[in-house]
């Protein structure tokens, strides 16, 4: 199958600033790639090169087969920018009816597309009097127009509530399933972390690692923590027993390396008899994330 | 390509009828139409010239700063606005050319001017022709004034494109339009009179004066409505020299500069980076 998107060896620097260093990577059909990074990691400016908003120094990138910004690769791409903004004067049909008819897609399909982000009740009111949230779902609605075959989501949820982001998701796992990539970028972390294929990691204008979850995992190595909780009058046993483990909240913690995960826990469980709860603790995407992100640079 | 560019021009309609643009214009038009009618038909009788000939002649001074005070209010959002609202980026990312959005939007706002023009000069026109229906025959004058002036908006639409291209923001741009609106449609003339009277018949009077006349829209579109209705006696300033400068000159200037303008506002937002 060929990728949607395939960058290779970007580069893009302001002035005496590199916003990026000798970035790679694809997107394929089907595939929800996060992209991670603090804020200046370079995340908006790789998805406004990819878009063909600013021309690139160096690299090479192909959209949808097309050079970025080629009106063959605009006729496949969707955005939604970080705090979508429309004019105010303008009702939410009347901006997605104009929106519609640049596509070559019929307006007459505009109030439903608004229904399908629960902002039909709200279409013909004007977008200066929406609130963020619903201008954010303004911006979702104008992604959605005509099925595009990439979609660039900068900081899609930011300004939605919880059940919106759900539904939000929930579209695009639809879209994803109908053959659409998607690269969006979030600092929801726990978000990304269910609702997503792949993770990128941007730090300093460099990518500093890609895959899944899992993968990633295991690439940072991090240590496993688990707390584990004495019975009654056993904890100084336990400790005798553990000598890493520390006192922590009325419990005991203790920390290793993910291949000393069984060993580990097969010491604990010889003590059976004198423990009464245990967790096991794997780093959160929180701690993999800066692991990356400060490894290279930073 | 026209269906891209209509869909621009149907928005900014919506966007212009929101912000009251196209009552505010038709509104200036109308009102100073027909103050200028009412005391433009007083000295009728000693010039030997029908009634609307004069009026016309009246509408031409009016019009040299209003249509270009107009023009620019509507246009010098048009680049600035999209960058300062945010509206850009995500429009650029459409499969839609950058000329097509002016494009679109030129039609809107030209339109909007088609309206106001008609509407006040209609005005004008049937208020005249009502208190002395000889007046008709000034009709062919009345016309002449009216496709000129949608040009000289034309052109002045363009120019308030590429300031609205060329200002880091909206404020910015609001200042440029009113400081070029001032240079070309007021300072201009005074400046030119001040160099006559100077040179006192001179080199500058002869060479300069006229090219410098055609050169700005503004003057040629008074040159040419003047000179074509041979009413320059009933003009007086600047007007006054429109004898000396054959028709086609400032007809060409007329016609050229519409292009022009245009075409540097294509060019000068093709230069901004969202």
């Amino acid at each position: 199958m060929t990728s949607t998107l395939t960058i290779s060896h970007l580069t893009k620097a302001f002035g005496p600033v590199r916003a990026l260093s000798d970035v790679s990577l694809r997107v394929d059909p089907g595939e929800r790639v996060a992209l991670l990074g603090h804020n200046g990691a370079g995340k908006s400016t790789l998805m406004k090169v990819i878009l063909g908003l600013i021309a690139p120094d160096g690299g090479e990138i192909a959209v949808c087969g097309s050079a970025p910004g080629q009106a063959g690769a605009r006729a496949q791409v969707a955005y939604l920018p970080e705090n979508a903004t429309f004019h105010s004067a303008l009702t939410g049909v009347e901006q997605i009816s104009y929106y519609m008819r640049l596509r070559h897609v019929d307006p007459a399909g505009a109030m439903d597309l608004l229904d399908r982000v629960g902002l039909a009740f709200a279409a013909r009111r004007r977008i200066g009097t929406y609130s963020k949230g619903m201008r954010q779902r303004v911006g979702l609605a104008q992604a959605l127009i005509g099925h595009p075959n990439l979609l660039v989501l900068d900081e899609p949820t930011s300004g939605l509530d919880p059940v919106s982001r759900r539904d939000f998701y929930e579209l695009l796992d639809k879209l994803a399933a109908d053959g659409a990539a998607i690269l969006l970028s979030s600092h929801a972390l726990t978000e990304v972390e269910a609702r997503t294929d792949r993770l990128l990691i941007l730090s300093g204008g460099r990518l500093v690692a890609s895959g899944t979850l899992p993968e990633l995992r295991r690439e940072a190595a991090l240590p496993v923590a688990m707390h584990v909780t004495a019975l009654n009058g056993y904890e100084p046993d336990i400790l005798a027993a553990l000598p890493d483990a520390i006192r922590v909240n009325g419990g005991l913690h203790l920390t290793c390396a993910q291949d000393e995960k069984l060993a580990t826990l097969a010491r604990i469980s010889a003590l059976r008899s004198k423990v009464a709860d245990l967790d096991v603790i794997p780093p959160s995407l929180e701690d993999i994330y800066s692991y990356f992100s400060r490894r290279d640079g930073q | 390509m026209i269906k891209r560019i209509l869909a621009t021009a149907v928005t900014e309609l919506h966007i212009a009828r929101r912000n009251r643009w196209v009552l505010i214009a038709v509104l200036l038009m109308v009102v100073f139409s027909l103050v200028l009618s009412a005391a433009g038909s007083a000295p009728t009788g000693a010039l030997g010239a029908d009634r609307l000939s004069v009026v016309v002649a009246s509408l031409t001074s009016l019009s040299v700063y209003l249509v270009p005070l107009v023009a620019l209010l509507m246009s010098f959002d048009a680049v600035a606005g999209e960058v300062e609202r945010g509206t850009l980026p995500l429009l650029l990312t459409y499969p839609v050319a950058r000329w097509e959005v002016l494009a679109g939007k030129l039609l809107a706002h030209t339109a909007i001017l088609v309206v106001a023009i008609i509407a006040g000069y209609g005005a004008a026109a049937v208020v005249t022709i009502v208190s002395d229906p000889a007046a008709v025959s000034g009709l062919g004058a009345l016309w002449r004034l009216t496709w000129t002036s949608v040009l000289l908006g034309a052109t002045f639409l363009g120019i308030g494109y590429a300031l609205s291209s060329l200002a880091r923001g909206v404020s910015g741009a609001a200042g440029l339009a009113i400081g070029l609106w001032l240079g070309l449609v007021v300072l201009y003339d005074l400046g030119l009179l001040a160099a006559v009277v100077l040179d006192n018949g001179g080199a500058f009077t002869t060479h300069v004066f006229p090219a410098a006349l055609l050169a700005n829209p503004a003057d040629a579109f008074r040159l040419f409505n003047l000179t074509a209705a041979q009413a320059t006696a009933a003009a007086s300033g600047v007007g006054g020299a429109a004898n000396a400068i054959p028709l086609w000159q400032s007809l060409s200037s007329i016609l050229v500069w519409p292009l022009l303008s245009l075409g540097l506002a294509a060019l000068t937002f093709r230069r901004v980076e969202p």
